[in-house]
């Protein structure tokens, strides 16, 4: 059978029904292969768009994201949207067609080492050179990227190799000896969790992305109710308990909530799971949360102890080790904590000033008229005022670049997720400036009729650092002015044939959204937003959590 | 602080780049690496020297494991056998040779090239007696000079 076949098959017996990438010469074989497959394939108009929406398609459902590019461009073209992958440990699996072996190392056309640049940014990457490798290096990138803690694997076919005639035998197990995630968790350091729990006058759970990532949440949120703790979430972790569970105290960090990040700061034990303190989550690290005793449960061992201490290591599954501490915990009444947090609760809660066409505005309504919709984000001011104010209820409900950061993220990500569950309603909140950077995919939702709706925060600037420079930088507003109150972006959706709506008042907001909700078809709504708005409370850079800020 | 590592890995191409890769990216400093193979066709044995903190060792220890082509990684503790061989071409007039061959002796260093003005010194042993073999050599003057780096093995239980 020709290797590109046999790889076709192999795709099918991982169970992919759909993947997202664009030919060309190097991987045409491979394109040959797949027209005659039941796997969909959706050309996306971009390689970073196939990538990212791979990606969201893995957030969203739970199962392994495919892309394919071509050589060299194609290829160097993923890049992003690997790295994205690989920051938030998302499981996605990226084919890249190569030259021929016999040219590999010659600079020949269109040739690029695309393993040698991606090996900082995926999990394991492969360069098949002999085509007997094909099936074994398959088997091996989707159990690599789904298994311990998840991410991206890269397979590099060169053209030589796809046309070459192989056995389809595909292996039953991969046999990998240097790679076995450990998944029970210490059973003496579990008891030690539990011990410090009851002696907790004042516990937090800090629930990261690792949570959903296990499907845990079930187990968190039986957990939190057991001790009982306030549950504190990382921006990943935003979804892996009801934001409206009261216990919930929404996220922590930069721009979290103020009442979460006082009871993080005055807890006296934290128990961490799946996250791996991130700066944009700890604040000023030296400073965070000096009285807490730190429990770290985390798949990846090199995760513990790397940013903050830690006094109980537990490396393990985070749905299994949860089970099995919520056994050695009893309820204990702590009602002086239960008090404070309350009261910081009432006293601070997550505002802004309703005057004029504000965007935190907007996310309200939508979270109120779409409560069920997979919400993705862009990166910027639109993304933390939908972490903000978009409550989420439920796992994978919410998708954002919180490792990366990457602008023009949200979009591609919002058609992965559409792809996965074509009955929701699926919207990205955006920036202007971020939607730009992969606009080009209103092209692919309007040729594969994938209704994603685009909300986009349009304040002409590129707000999250006009924001920065506001306050920091003297107003000084280096280079963020992009104008785009001057971009029809309603005219901009119509060209690709998708429906525009220009919003210019909140009157108008509640009325548009319901529209676009029973549009099937993709819709992109310009929203007409004060540029002025800012994203608080906010944890100055260097600051610590406790030292959040509110707007004057 | 230097800390020796030993790491197995799978004998595949492309193993020592992700290695180094790997101590490029999280800024680790490597003073010496060292590669070959072992009592097994399919693994390779890597020793590594790296200059840094507990906490530097602890992430570099951890780092590697998650290579997906690494079996193992121990950090080689004080008082393990540890070998490093160099090469020496000192410069070696006829008047000097007695002396640079009695030395040579001392240290149990073999003469393995001489020619007309120089020798060859081939010189094995933990690095601080290369070194001290290398300082005396420098008075002689040294021409040319080539490290391996170190291979070490843990010793064997003595009870
Ligand atoms: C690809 C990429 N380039 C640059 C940045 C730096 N950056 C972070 S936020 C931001 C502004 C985003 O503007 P916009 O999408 O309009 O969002 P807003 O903050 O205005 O809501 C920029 C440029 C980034 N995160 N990603
Ligand atoms: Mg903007």
């Amino acid at each position: 059978m020709r290797a590109a076949d046999a790889l076709v098959k192999a795709l099918e017996m991982e169970g992919v029904e759909v993947v997202f990438g664009i030919p060309g010469g190097a991987i045409i074989e491979v394109y040959d292969a797949i027209y005659d497959s039941g796997i969909e394939h959706i050309t996306t108009r971009h390689e970073q768009g196939a990538t990212h929406a791979a990606d969201g398609y893995a957030r969203a459902s739970g199962r392994v994201g495919v892309a394919f590019a071509t050589s060299g461009p194609g290829a160097t073209n993923t890049v992003t949207g690997i790295t994205t992958a690989y920051m938030d440990s998302s499981p996605i699996v990226v084919f890249t067609g190569q030259v021929p072996t016999s040219m590999i190392g010659n600079d020949a056309f269109q040739e690029a080492d695309i393993t040698g640049i991606t090996m900082p940014v995926t999990k394991h990457n492969y360069l098949i050179t002999d085509p007997k490798d094909m099936l074994k290096t398959v088997k091996e990138a989707f159990h690599i990227a789904s298994t311990g803690r998840p991410g991206p694997v890269l397979i590099d076919l060169p053209k030589d190799v796809t046309v070459a005639d192989i056995e389809f035998e595909y292996p039953k197990k991969v046999s990998l000896p240097g790679y076995k995630p450990k998944m029970e968790g210490h059973p003496k350091q579990i008891k030690r969790a539990a011990e410090l729990i009851m002696e907790a006058e004042r516990p937090m759970i800090l629930a990261g992305g690792g949570v959903i990532i296990s499907n845990a949440s079930k187990e968190l949120v039986e957990l939190a109710e057991t001790i009982p703790a306030f549950v504190a979430t990382t921006l990943m972790g935003k979804g892996s308990i009801p934001e409206n569970h009261p216990l919930c105290l929404g996220f922590i960090g930069m721009h979290g909530s103020k009442y979460a990040n006082y009871a993080v700061s005055e807890s006296d034990l934290i128990i961490a799971v799946g996250c791996r303190f991130s700066d944009r989550t700890t604040g000023n690290l030296a400073k965070f949360a000096p009285d807490a005793k730190i429990v770290h449960i985390d798949i990846d061992p090199a995760e513990i102890g790397k940013n903050v201490r830690v006094d109980v290591p537990i490396v393990g599954d985070a749905k299994k080790v949860l089970a099995k501490l919520k056994k050695y915990v009893q309820y204990k009444q702590r009602k002086m904590w239960e008090d404070k947090v309350s009261e910081w609760r009432r006293k601070y809660p997550l505002k802004y000033n309703p005057d004029g066409f504000k965007p935190q505005y907007v996310i309200e309504r939508a979270c109120e008229i779409m409560p069920d919709a997979i919400v993705t984000t862009e990166v910027g001011q639109n993304q933390m005022w939908a972490a903000q104010f978009f409550k989420v209820k439920y796992p994978r409900q919410f998708i954002t670049s919180g490792g990366l950061g990457t602008m023009g993220f949200g979009f591609p990500a919002a058609i992965g997720a559409q792809v996965a569950f074509p009955e929701k309603t699926v919207i990205d909140i955006a920036g202007d400036g971020s939607f730009f950077m992969n606009i080009q995919e209103l092209a692919t939702c309007v040729k594969y009729e994938i209704p994603v709706k685009v909300l986009v925060l349009n304040n002409g600037y590129l707000g999250m650092v006009r924001q920065w420079q506001e306050l920091f930088y003297r107003e000084r507003y280096s280079a963020t002015c992009i104008g785009c109150e001057k971009t029809g972006f309603e005219a901009i959706a119509r060209g690709f044939g998708a429906i525009g709506m220009t919003i210019e008042s909140p009157s108008d907001v509640d009325d548009a959204l319901r529209e676009a909700k029973e549009i099937d078809a993709p819709v992109v709504i310009d929203f007409r937003v004060d540029y002025q708005a800012n994203v608080f409370p906010m944890v100055p850079p260097g600051a610590a959590l406790n030292e959040i800020i509110d707007e004057e | 602080m230097r800390h020796t590592i030993a790491v197995l890995v799978e004998n595949k191409p492309g193993v020592l780049a992700r290695v180094a890769s790997l101590f490029r990216r999280r800024g680790f400093n490597i003073e010496s690496l060292t590669v070959g193979t072992t009592e097994r066709e399919d693994l390779s044995r890597m020793t590594i020297v790296v200059e840094g903190d507990e906490k530097v060792v602890e992430q570099v220890t951890k780092q590697l494991n998650k290579l997906i082509e690494t079996i193992k990684v121990s950090e080689i503790s004080e008082g393990s056998v540890e070998r490093e061989l160099c090469l020496i071409r000192v410069h070696a007039p006829p008047e000097k040779r007695g002396e640079i061959v009695e030395l040579t002796n001392i240290f149990r260093a073999r003469i393995v090239d001489v020619s007309r003005d120089s020798f060859i010194i081939e010189v094995t042993g933990d690095e601080d007696k290369v070194n001290a073999f290398i300082d005396l050599m420098r008075q002689y003057g040294i021409k040319e000079l080539a490290r391996t780096g170190k291979v070490a093995m843990v010793r064997g239980n003595k009870k």
